[in-house]
């Protein structure tokens, strides 16, 4: 048995993923745990797919190898799609609703999977899809989508509210704080019941 | 001393702010990057730091430093030292005085590269010594102990990190910034700094009277070390040693390799002790050669027998099949899951409002698909989904292969792209020789202002130097024209009528044809507050026809029969101007 909490983030880039890791970082940080993470820079970020990957209380390598991970936290659909395969039996995938359509798509007529055929594709995956886009809305800015994110995915990682929310206050600029507390508290509730 | 959540890349500077560094430069490369830029902008420690236009420069530049008995770094990616190659070779021979620190982070599975190299063929090849860190913190704690070497042996010291150091991220424990600073002094010493044949012999000699005491003391660092628990062994090297540490059985024994040139006399008593060594570590079998060497009747598994794969990245799961296949059992196991349903590929592009797409976009108007098209490396590589990259080999490559390929075909016109930075790099030189040898051929400089790629690092084109300070931007034309060039002009690509005019003008003439065409990066601008109003689509005008979608720009959808134009649109209006309707148009007008 592996003695870490496996969480893969992955989202478009430009979407705030390396955010999301850095604040689930920090609170290993605070709760004086070990952490490894691993991320997408370069080329890959211009709205590519991209993946961070953190290892709570992990001591070795930083990367989470295929059927592993105990939690995806995906800011897109069709990434939760793409890399579900990440997933432990049994484990969680906590994803926004929203699709970003690839520009790949208009520019080769490609087909895009509707919400619908993909929620029937993960039916056999604990999920808990919420809109995260309409909530960052509703907490004062569209970029806290990520922290909304990490809100819903706070009712099942080995993490202490208070230390997340620590973290956050520490890792977003400091005068979106309020905007993404909010943000927070609105993603934890709408994930309440999954 | 303090426990920070750090990037790797940010470890290593901090380490070398604890060294007391005073001396640093490079140029950026993916994933070496961070570094210099943590350095740039940190305000822990003074000390000198500069964005060099290519690593060549940026090593000569801070190995005069360490001449003058300053701690200096240089910094960059594997092919990077290809660039720096020629001095590293001979400044191990002449050696330094203060610690040296040569940093080159390779790149398995090329996430962001041309190829897969390994600096530890270098360090081998020009006989200095190499640290390969396996974790954060040993990245961190290696880099103090790298300058002190450097320093002991006189010797530059190779630092090589992997993606999954540079860009992985853990809790690292820091020391404090040092306040030491020294003075540059630069004692002249003819028979160690010119290197004419009468002294570059004896410099050579001395230089391999430095290996054996050399490994002796790696050894004695402690980051090479081993335990020995049964008749079985893994050796591994680099992240490679923390992916092996996480599955290895209690009863095989392990050692890591941090520093080479290796002991052989521990690496052979090692070996001896087994009856089979398993060796792991990503890219050129540089540890297994080493291994194999002193093996005796020892059996050897690795990748020249394909236990370990020759190409890409590890990772847990992969070392688990390679501990299968040698015979070891994996404490854990991996589970292969069928991979996911296909989802619609999403690979990098270009931004919306980038300056490149409306260039490349341009070029393919007047040039057609016919043309051969070269090209180089940064963010207008993405240029390839355009159908207007041809070849990317090397840094500068765009313009050589332009000319040779001009002067070897007939038939295909040939116009090649290049970024500014990249021009700066190494593609002024291969305009000079394409002008002074009469090609004919057409070449786009890509100008937009600033290093983007690798993460916004100004260049001698942005107008301020690594720190911020105001420098003189270095002027395009004049150096093109002064390389003898006929015609030079510049234009700005959102102007579609103007650039696709001066584009035919050039076409039709004879020689080396140079245009810049000039946008400041989209992101950069955007970070300098500068905001354009979005646009929109009439959808009583839009008829449909798709022509501003297939221009690919991710702001543009398609519902319902027609186009749509979305938030992240940055207003460079050219899907308006290439509307045959008219149907976009800036929002809020009209």
């Amino acid at each position: 048995m592996k003695d870490s909490y496996d969480v893969l983030i992955v989202g478009v880039g430009g979407q705030g993923t390396i955010l999301a890791s850095n604040v689930l970082g920090e609170t290993c940080l605070i709760e004086e745990r070990s952490v490894r993470g691993a991320e997408t820079h370069g080329m890959a970020q211009r709205g590519g797919s991209v993946e961070s990957h953190v290892r709570i209380d992990a001591s070795f390598g930083p990367l989470i190898a295929e059927g592993t991970a105990d939690m995806i936290i995906s800011f897109d659909l069709l990434e939760a799609l793409r890399y579900s395969h990440f997933l432990k039996e049994g484990g969680m995938l906590v994803t926004n609703t929203g699709i970003i359509v690839p520009t790949s798509v208009y520019q080769y007529n490609a087909e895009v999977p509707s919400e619908e055929d993909i929620m029937k594709e993960l039916s056999g995956i604990r999920c808990c899809a919420i809109d995260a886009a309409a909530l960052a809305i509703e907490a004062g800015s569209i970029l806290s989508q990520n922290i909304v994110m990490l809100g819903a995915a706070s009712h099942q990682l080995p993490l202490k509210v208070e230390s997340l929310l620590e973290a956050v206050k520490r890792s977003v600029p400091p005068k979106t704080i309020e905007k993404n507390l909010k943000a927070f508290e609105l993603g934890r509730d709408a994930a309440r019941d999954c | 001393m303090a426990r920070r959540y750090m990037l790797g890349n940010e470890a290593i500077a901090h380490a070398c702010l604890e060294a007391d560094l005073d001396f640093a430069g490079g140029y950026p490369g993916t994933p070496s990057s961070e570094v210099v830029d943590y350095l740039r902008h940190q305000k822990e420690r003074e000390l000198y730091v500069e964005w060099s236009v290519n690593e060549k420069v940026g090593f000569e530049n801070a190995l005069a430093a360490s001449w003058c008995g300053l701690r200096s770094l240089v910094t960059m990616k594997h092919v990077g030292l290809n660039v720096a190659a020629d001095a590293l070779m001979t400044s191990a021979y002449t050696g330094v005085k203060g610690g040296f620190v040569v940093l080159s982070a390779d790149d398995p599975y090329a996430h962001s590269s041309q190829n897969e190299q390994d600096s530890r063929c270098y360090a081998h090849f020009a006989k200095i010594p190499c640290f390969d860190p396996s974790s954060l913190q040993e990245a961190h704690d290696m880099v103090l102990a790298a300058f002190e070497i450097s320093e002991e042996f006189g010797l530059p010291v190779l630092f090589r990190p992997t993606t999954r150091i540079c860009h992985s991220k853990s809790d690292v424990l820091n020391g404090e910034a040092g306040s030491a600073h020294r003075t540059g002094e630069f004692e002249k010493d003819p028979r160690q700094y010119v290197v004419i044949p009468a002294h570059t012999r004896i410099l050579h000699k001395k230089l391999n009277e430095k290996q054996a005491p050399l490994a002796k003391r790696l050894l004695e660092l402690g980051y090479t070390e081993s335990e020995v628990r049964g008749k079985t062994a893994v050796i591994a090297s680099g992240i490679a040693a923390s992916y092996v540490q996480e599955i290895i059985p209690e009863d095989v024994s392990f050692a890591k390799v941090g520093a080479f040139p290796i002991d052989e006399e521990w690496l052979s008593d090692f070996v001896r002790r087994h009856d089979m060594v398993l060796v792991v570590e990503e890219l050129a079998p540089v540890l297994e050669e080493a291994v194999r060497q002193v093996a005796g009747t020892t059996m050897i598994h690795g990748k020249k027998d394909d236990c370990v794969p020759l190409e890409g990245e590890l990772n847990p799961a992969i070392v688990s099949g390679a501990f299968e296949k040698a015979g070891i059992a994996s404490t854990l196991t991996f589970p292969e899951p069928a991979a996911a349903k296909a989802a619609p590929a999403r690979p990098p592009i270009l931004c919306p409002g980038c300056g490149h797409r409306a260039a490349f976009y341009e070029l393919r108007r007047v040039f057609g698909k016919d043309t051969i098209y070269p090209s180089d490396i940064g963010c207008y590589t993405l240029g390839l989904q355009m159908g207007a990259v041809d070849t990317t080999i090397c840094m500068g490559a765009s313009i050589t292969i332009a000319s040779g390929l001009a002067h070897a075909q007939e038939g295909h016109d040939v116009v090649c792209t290049i970024g500014d930075s990249t021009f700066l790099h190494t593609g002024l030189q291969g305009l000079i020789n394409a002008v002074y040898n009469g090609a004919n051929m057409t070449v786009m400089i890509l100008d937009n202002r600033i290093t983007a790629m690798t993460g916004h690092q100004p260049n001698p084109n942005t107008g301020c130097t690594a720190t911020g300070v105001e420098s003189p931007q270095i002027s395009l034309e004049a150096l093109c024209r002064s390389c003898g060039a006929p015609f030079v002009e510049t234009v700005n690509p959102l102007d579609l009528t103007n650039t696709l005019a001066i584009l035919r003008d050039a076409r039709e003439r004879p020689g080396v044809k140079v245009i810049i065409a000039r946008q400041p990066c989209v992101i950069a601008s955007r970070r300098a507050g500068i905001r354009r109003q979005p646009y929109t689509v009439d959808t009583e005008l839009c008829t449909g026809c798709g022509a501003c979608v297939k221009y690919g720009c991710p702001a543009i959808e398609f519902h319902n029969e027609k186009a749509m134009i979305t938030d992240l649109c940055s207003g460079c209006s050219i899907c308006a101007q290439i509307c045959p309707s008219g149907a976009i148009h800036r929002r809020g007008q009209r």
